[in-house]
């Protein structure tokens, strides 16, 4: 009996333990939201009186959501990156659906060569082509466009992949019903296939739309005018050349901006992408 | 070793929250395993039957009651005090380590004295794996082997520490047809030679009816008979267990009992001394029926399958609970039958009668 | 049948073309780069063809340093985050009452702009002339005595980098883990269990070897991304980071072709053609060791 409660204290022990050990993680984690939430509600003036930060504000201010969106092109910057986000990843779903579909549903001489040939570019890291591309774009007069930005971006032999596999799974029976009801190759995919395969799709859609908000390296090549920076290269620009001054209050204010729509797209889909990024991560 | 249940109950809160009412999965379980027995534990899914198996081996804590290995109170104690061997339904094989290893793993975990050496480890998995025949596989990898291979590393290392109690659960329904029957003798076999207290869990009767010294039939967490395969058969306690055992299943007719002569429609087909009058229901066996002209019992003859020594008769009749019946009966008797109908006499001994309960009413002397 | 390959050929236009244009003949060109002596992009002529791009890469000593930074941040980033990631996702699994809470929360750095998250990094660690910086703070607390991590010494800055690399990469980690982890059948560890089977071997002989393929993949995974790290530096130390000399090879590659010391890209090539043998070898010997990691 009195090893029975040894073994229940112990147990309680352990379940504290590992929830301690779990808070002092998501503390760490959450942290750096606090405190770019907290001090973007900070004046200029207070943040720099406090020689030890406040863990509250005394005087909350919506001034540095101001001046980030006035003193600096914040909402250019936001615009750009969702033109960007949205052209590039609607651009690659076409591609890569019209590819992943010849790859499994037509017959045609060579298939298995060309789909190795794709298969080991899979294997060539971002950053051994992305010198050339620089000179490609640079020599078609695409520095500081949209299109610049976007054409690199719009393939994917990954995503081709893991949406051929996907569509393999859909049994021969279907497409040959379709045949005999006089379906067209391309309505069958658009009414059939892809619905079928829609969590694989909102997968590719989901990673894609992460890469796309972060990407910070082809977008900084490519472009020197702020016209047309994306809120990575924003964000880099406001805390190099900034706000005039070292104005970290208002850098926050813009951290924040920035972070919020991934973040709320997250809440919302919270099953879905983490299942999607799981599927993409434990597939390649 | 003996194993004794007693009030044995298991309840947990239920799984919607809202509704505060507790499931129970088993439910005053008493029964008294004598040493060396091989028990089957029947019943259908979600019967409590594995849950009865995981409170013996101490997966799980009982809610009451208590729960004996010999004169040894085992209630409170932790699965590996027990000294129990379990094999999984799934075999839950270590797929990295080899036959050997997995059969040895029991073994490594014991600690001080009770540690055998390295070498005597290794002996008594052999040993083990003799017993089971797997002696020629033991580098191979569960990948490498086919189910029945893998059923025996299972079964192997289930045995190496000399458990006083096997427990099997569900140990044949991830093999196919012939491998079961070729299984289901290597597990008595096995049994037999070790001398085990053994209890499995099916929810195939003929598996059970076919190697157990007892079979426990059960439903709804609750224990309905316990004995002998044919005893269980032969004299079911009341209509679900008369239901449960028996391939073709038995026949259910509705029937009244009215001064002891039991009516199935307008017939009075057998005479029931002793049984109260009142509405009943008839279980009558397919062996149970046979077919004469002058039969009291009439029903629809629907058709005659020959199966070589025995035949199949297919019958239809309004008061018989489902579309069809079946009876079997010799090849000779029933080879005149032809027509739309066809009489029998009523074997008292394969005739059964319960009340609107379900439970049996006994006739005869 | 004629027909039908020209139509499967067209449907497979846009990505040819694509991957064409953008990845197979970057891919043969920056070899052609890599190989031309003394280039120069005004007049896009070159003197030579040989192999001295690659030993003046090799000899430069921001990229001696920039291999060193990554070298370190390898070295370290990756058995600390897949440790930690193991032991949070041990402790996840063991849980009920707010374990989606607590992966929901684990999981938001994954979602979040490096560059933006970084810049709250350097802040908090950044020591100016108005404060200290909230971890010096800390550390005063705890009676050291404040270092600045954003301009100050070599191991100070090599710290934050690691520990920022470290708090992007766990969401990811921390996701597959959790996930390989409950798909480990139970009846193992019941197995184990009536076995009796102390926790700490049911770790290292069951626990372990089940999750090992994905632990292998993980681990191998890290390397390749710790040693294309960039943004996260260009984060926390500014995008001149030769001058504060914790370049990466990537940042290498891209300060070669651009910006303020950019103009070689003969060198930069050379440089990424480095850095993809290193990334190779890693995945050849992945798939060698893979199978001894699979059953």
């Amino acid at each position: 009996m009195k090893n029975d409660q040894n073994n229940r204290f112990g147990k309680n022990l352990g379940k504290f333990v590992t929830y301690a050990l779990l808070s002092v993680w998501g503390v760490i984690v959450l942290f750096p939201f606090f405190w770019m939430i907290l001090s973007s509600f900070k004046s200029y003036g207070s943040y720099n009186a406090e020689y030890v930060p406040k863990f509250y504000v005394s005087d909350p201010t919506l001034q540095n959501y101001k001046d980030a969106f006035t003193q600096v092109p914040l909402a250019k910057y936001f615009g750009n990156t969702l033109i960007f986000t949205i052209a590039t990843t609607a651009i690659m779903l076409l591609v890569i659906v019209l590819a992943a579909f010849a790859f499994s549903r037509l017959e045609f001489r060579g298939k298995n060569a060309v789909f190795a040939l794709f298969l080991s570019l899979m294997m060539i890291p971002n950053e051994l082509v992305i010198i050339t591309n620089f000179v490609t774009i640079t020599n078609w007069n695409m520095r500081n466009t949209f299109w610049g930005l976007i054409l690199p971006s719009v393939t994917s032999v990954f995503y081709i992949y893991l949406l051929k596999e996907n569509f393999e799974q859909i049994p021969d029976e279907l497409y040959k019903a379709a045949k005999v009801d006089g379906t067209s190759d391309f309505k069958y995919l658009y009414k059939v296939m892809l619905p079928i395969c829609r969590p694989t799709v909102i997968t590719v859609v989901i990673l894609k739309v992460i890469e796309c908000w972060n990407s910070y390296v082809w977008p900084r090549l490519i472009t020197d005018d702020q016209a047309y920076f994306l809120v990575s290269n924003g964000i880099q620009e406001i805390r190099e050349n900034g706000f005039g001054r070292e104005n970290i209050p208002a850098m926050m204010a813009a951290v924040v901006v920035i972070s919020l729509p991934l973040i709320i797209l997250f809440l919302i889909f919270r099953k879905k992408i983490m299942s999607g990024v799981m599927r993409g991560g434990t597939k390649g | 070793m003996k194993i004794v249940l007693e009030h044995l109950t298991k309840r947990y809160p239920n799984r919607n929250r809202k509704i505060k009412t507790e499931v129970i999965a088993a439910s005053d379980l008493n029964l008294e395993i004598p040493d060396g027995q091989l028990i089957g534990l029947l019943g259908p899914s979600g019967c409590g039957k594995s849950t009865t198996l995981n409170l013996i081996s101490g997966l799980e804590p009982p809610t009451e009651g208590k729960l004996y290995f010999g004169d040894r109170d085992v209630t409170d104690l932790p699965p590996e005090k027990r000294g129990v061997g379990l094999v999984f339904q799934n075999y839950a094989l270590y797929p990295h380590l080899t036959a050997l290893q997995n059969i040895m793993f029991p073994l490594q975990n014991l600690k001080g004295e009770n540690r055998p050496s390295k070498k005597e480890m290794e002996e008594r998995a052999v040993e083990a794996a003799k017993l089971v025949q797997i002696d020629h596989l033991l580098e191979r990898r569960p990948k490498e082997m086919s189910g029945g291979q893998q059923q025996r590393v299972a079964i192997a290392r289930a045995l190496v520490k000399r458990p006083g109690v096997l427990l099997l659960d569900e140990p044949l329904s991830n093999l196919d047809a012939r491998l079961r029957l070729q299984t289901r003798e290597e597990i008595r076999r096995i049994q037999r030679e070790t001398g085990i207290t053994t209890v499995f869990v099916t929810h195939d009767q003929e598996e059970a009816m076919s190697i157990s010294d007892s079979i426990v039939v059960m439903k709804d967490g609750e224990i309905h008979q316990i004995g002998k395969p044919q005893e269980v058969y032969d004299e079911p306690v009341n209509l679900f267990v008369a239901k449960f055992l028996g391939t073709p299943p038995i026949n259910v007719f509705h029937g009244k009992v009215q001064s002891e002569t039991l009516y199935i429609g307008k017939e009075n087909v057998l005479s029931v001394p002793g049984a109260p009058d009142g509405a009943v229901s008839v279980g009558i066996r397919p062996e149970g029926f046979i077919p004469d002209a002058d039969g009291a019992f009439c029903c629809g003859l629907d058709r005659v399958e020959i199966m070589g020594r025995d035949t199949s008769v297919v019958f239809n009749h309004p008061e018989l609970e489902g579309e069809q019946g079946r009876a079997i009966a010799s090849a000779e008797a029933s080879a005149s039958l032809a027509g739309e109908s066809v009489r029998f006499t009523l074997k008292p001994s394969k005739t059964y009668i319960f009340n609107a309960d379900g439970a049996r009413i006994r006739f005869g002397k | 049948m004629k027909k039908n390959n020209v139509k499967a050929w067209l449907y497979l236009l846009p990505a040819i073309a694509f991957l064409g244009i953008f990845m197979v003949y970057p891919l043969i060109d920056v070899v052609i780069y890599s190989l031309e002596e003394g280039y120069n992009s005004a007049s896009q002529s070159f003197f030579g063809v040989g192999l001295y791009n690659f030993s003046y890469v090799l000899h430069d000593p921001y990229f001696l340093q920039a291999l060193k930074n990554t070298l370190i941040l390898v070295v370290i980033t990756v058995p600390v985050s897949t440790g930690l990631a193991l032991l949070i996702s041990l402790g996840l699994n063991s849980i009920k009452p707010l374990k989606n809470l607590y992966q929901t929360v684990y999981f938001l750095p994954y979602v979040t702009n490096t560059l933006a998250v970084g810049l709250v990094f350097m802040i908090l660690f950044k020591k100016t002339a108005y404060s200290e910086g909230l971890v010096n703070l800390l550390i005063n607390f705890f009676g050291g005595k404040s270092v600045d991590f954003i301009d100050g010494p070599y191991s100070a800055k090599m710290l934050v980098m690691c520990l920022y690399t470290v708090w992007i990469v766990m969401p990811f980690k921390i996701l597959i883990l959790t996930g390989s982890l409950a798909s480990v059948n139970q009846d193992y560890y019941n197995a184990a269990k009536i076995d009796g089977t102390s926790r700490w071997r049911t770790f290292w002989r069951i626990t372990l070897p089940m999750i090992s393929p994905m632990l292998f993949y993980l681990i191998i995974t890290g390397f390749i991304g710790a040693f294309k790290a960039y943004s996260d530096a260009v984060a926390l130390f500014g995008t001149d980071l030769n001058a504060s000399g914790m370049n990466t090879i990537v940042g290498y590659v891209y300060d070669m072709l651009y910006g303020n010391s950019g103009g070689y890209p003969s060198y930069a090539s050379a440089a990424a053609l480095l850095l993809f043998a290193i990334v190779f070898t890693i995945t050849c010997i992945n798939l060698r060791t893979r199978k001894r990691f699979q059953f």
